[in-house]
């Protein structure tokens, strides 16, 4: 069965749920998106670019100082870190940034939570001589700081989002009310696979990429497929793109990984499958955190990619139907994790992929050395490091240590 | 013939434009909207648009986006609305219109929803990001409670969308006249009066034009095109002012009569 179906649903969920106003450039793309996807000359486009400009295929990792400290299965990190810019998102941009070249539209515009995306848009926009303008929530700028340097260095404005909880919620709506008012001329570079269709298949689309990849390597390496995925999941697009090539596959468990913020009781958290409920939220019906009264709750989670009241709409249908389990993790284990992986391997992961990390150390140990464990590494640290070091009491003191 | 539908096909025939203003409940606080519902009517409004709060909503500008927060502070409730229009209705005949995101009403739920605005004396109801594609769940509930559910045409709505629209729909034909959220600004005026002709060949239906309309001249020149004008931001954002501005009342209610003068015939 071909999901979503014709009127983007997975299930009960998905849809298309805007204003009439954006509804006519809704079916623009999800045209301009059907007709060339399979053309030979957009697909070879896609991937000389995904190659030699963002440097795929990126590498699958044997963790070996990882697997020797659990002492269980053997791990493998799919490197979306090492991709440019720093995470996965840039597979997105690149795709449709060229959709928006199809279209002749002159000016992109984005949301970012964790600036990731912003900075991926940024860059393509930034190459394709393009206009654009990221809108970031002010807690989030102030916690990711750094990206949002990136972002006005490569030109694009930075917008900063002062309404509600000022994270990734509130950025989605102003880029959507910018979407409105502009929607001639502008093309909105959705980040994640969330907001109305075609937004949550043409992204996974694009993402599937990461799970193409490491589906071709882990049976190169290993002669065999994994017996189990973990991923983090915010709206869910690394998720779904290392996921999506392997459903099909039975034997290969799979395993999403929410924000546990300050733990599910607390209400402090972003653990849609934990307590949320089916509702409609920016253009599309997910599970959501939301109150009696169908108002949106505020989220928390140390990792601002991850903060954020719904989750993708074909997330749901697996979660229904048992295809994919989800969990969630704590702030707390999120930043064991975050050490864990930058001692024993040197590698830094982002706070959102540091969740990824945290479930496998508590699900190692029940698997056997013969096993495979695939974790997407679905972006780089760089960005946290100023986050993390003030958690650490680091700040302030980066001076040669007293002997 | 709805009773919407009725009472704007009314007006016109003693070649006047109706005035639907909105009002978001519970800004101030519930028992003010009340108060304010039915000044603006004393005032010249001929049908209320009463907005659900909602925490995220995407088609409204900053005016209606802090209104909504204002509510939402006191809690209001879809209950607290259906509630506030009950109490409304032993005051006053004008029709009752809802206007809600999808989430409150779902949240509610559906078939209760329409079951209970019914009871409580909504003649229509406006979901602006329910596109009629995603309508086939709302309809047959609003046909049975002899609701009108609104939809909106845009400026870029395509003319096989704008067929789909006026199919679906029932009480009057929403257009919106710019491409953007409430209280954005209004310009090309003359290109706007066309569309809204062009729009009326299309449908008996009575065309009410809303987004972006904030001034006397902005609703006699929109109104000489069309059947109706909806007045929001500006009458919310008087409203927004209450707590500073002892007069607001007053303000308000000044201002809605210098809209409805703007939409009777000139004495000349």
């Amino acid at each position: 069965m071909q999901l979503p179906n014709k009127k983007g649903r997975f299930g009960p969920y998905g849809g298309r749920y805007v204003a009439e106003t954006l509804m006519p450039a809704l079916l623009e793309l999800e045209e301009v998106y059907q007709s060339v996807r399979r053309k030979p000359a957009f697909k070879k486009q896609l991937s000389e670019q995904l190659k030699h400009y963002v440097g795929r295929p990126t590498s699958l990792y044997f963790a070996e100082r990882l697997t020797a400290h659990f002492g269980g299965p053997k791990i493998y990190l799919k490197r979306e870190d090492l991709c440019h810019t720093g995470a996965h998102k840039i597979n997105n941009t690149i795709g449709q940034i060229l959709l928006t070249q199809e279209m002749g539209k002159k000016r992109v515009i984005a949301e970012t939570g964790a600036g990731q995306h912003g900075v991926a848009v940024a860059t393509v926009a930034a190459r394709a001589g393009l206009e654009c303008e990221v809108y970031m929530g002010t807690e989030d700028m102030a916690r990711q700081a750094l990206n949002v340097i990136r972002m006005r260095m490569l030109g694009a404005k930075v917008t900063g989002v002062d309404t509600g909880s000022r994270t990734l919620k509130d950025a989605i709506s102003e880029a959507l009310r910018d979407w409105t008012a502009n929607v001639r001329d502008t093309h909105y570079i959705l980040g994640s696979v969330l907001g109305p269709h075609p937004y949550p298949m043409m992204i996974r689309d694009f993402q599937s990429v990461i799970g193409q990849e490491a589906r071709q390597q882990i049976m190169r390496m290993e002669g065999k497929l994994p017996d189990l995925l973990i991923a983090c999941v915010g709206g869910g697009s690394n998720a779904i793109g290392l996921f999506y090539p392997f459903l099909s596959d039975d034997s290969v468990k799979m395993m999403g990984v929410e924000a546990g913020g300050m733990g599910t009781k607390s209400g402090k958290h972003a653990a849609r499958f934990a307590t949320g409920s089916v509702g409609v939220l920016q253009g599309t019906m997910t599970v959501l955190l939301q109150n009696a009264n169908g108002q949106i709750l505020p989220t928390h989670s140390i990792s601002a990619g991850l903060d954020y009241a719904a989750v993708g709409p074909e997330h749901c249908y697996y979660h229904d139907n048992g295809r994919i389990d989800y969990t969630s993790v704590t702030d707390d284990e999120a930043l064991a994790a975050f050490h864990l992986l930058s001692a024993q391997e040197g590698i830094i992961p982002a706070l959102e992929s540091s969740h990824a990390i945290a479930q496998l150390s508590k699900m190692a140990s029940s698997y056997k050395d013969d096993q495979i464990i695939m974790i997407n590494l679905s972006g780089r640290g760089d960005k946290d490091v100023h986050q993390v070091s003030e958690i650490m009491g680091w700040t302030g003191s980066v001076t040669g240590e007293k002997t | 013939m709805s009773r919407i539908e009725a009472t704007i096909k009314n007006i016109r025939v003693v070649r006047e434009k109706a005035l639907i203003a909105y009002v978001m409940a519970g800004d101030p606080t519930l028992k003010e909207s009340i108060e304010i519902v039915l000044e603006v009517e004393r005032a010249g409004a001929d049908m209320i648009e009463i907005g659900v709060p909602f925490s995220d909503p995407i088609a409204d500008g900053p005016t209606i986006q802090k209104a909504a927060d204002r509510a939402l502070l006191n809690d209001v409730s879809m209950a607290d609305v259906m509630n506030m229009v009950k109490t409304l209705r032993k005051e006053t005949k004008i029709p009752l219109i809802l206007m809600s995101y999808c989430n409150p009403i779902l949240a509610y739920g559906l078939t209760d929803f329409f079951k209970d605005a019914r009871q409580a004396g909504v003649n229509g109801v406006i979901v602006p990001d329910l596109p009629p594609e995603e309508a086939k769940p709302f309809l047959p509930l609003a046909r049975k409670h002899l609701i009108d559910l609104i939809f909106l045409v845009a400026p870029t709505s395509t003319p096989d969308r704008v067929q789909k629209i006026l199919k679906a729909g029932s009480g009057f034909v929403y257009y919106v006249p710019l491409t953007g959220v409430t209280g954005s600004k209004l310009t090309g005026k003359d290109s706007i009066q066309k569309r809204i002709k062009d729009l009326k060949t299309l449908t008996d239906r009575p065309v009410a034009a809303g987004f972006g309309i904030s001034t006397p001249e902005d609703a006699e020149c929109i109104g000489s095109a069309a059947d109706g004008v909806i007045v929001g931001s500006a009458l919310v954002k008087i409203i927004g002012s209450a707590s500073e501005n002892p007069d607001y009342f007053n303000e308000l209610s000044a201002f809605v009569s210098s809209l409805k003068s703007a939409l009777k015939p000139s004495l000349e």
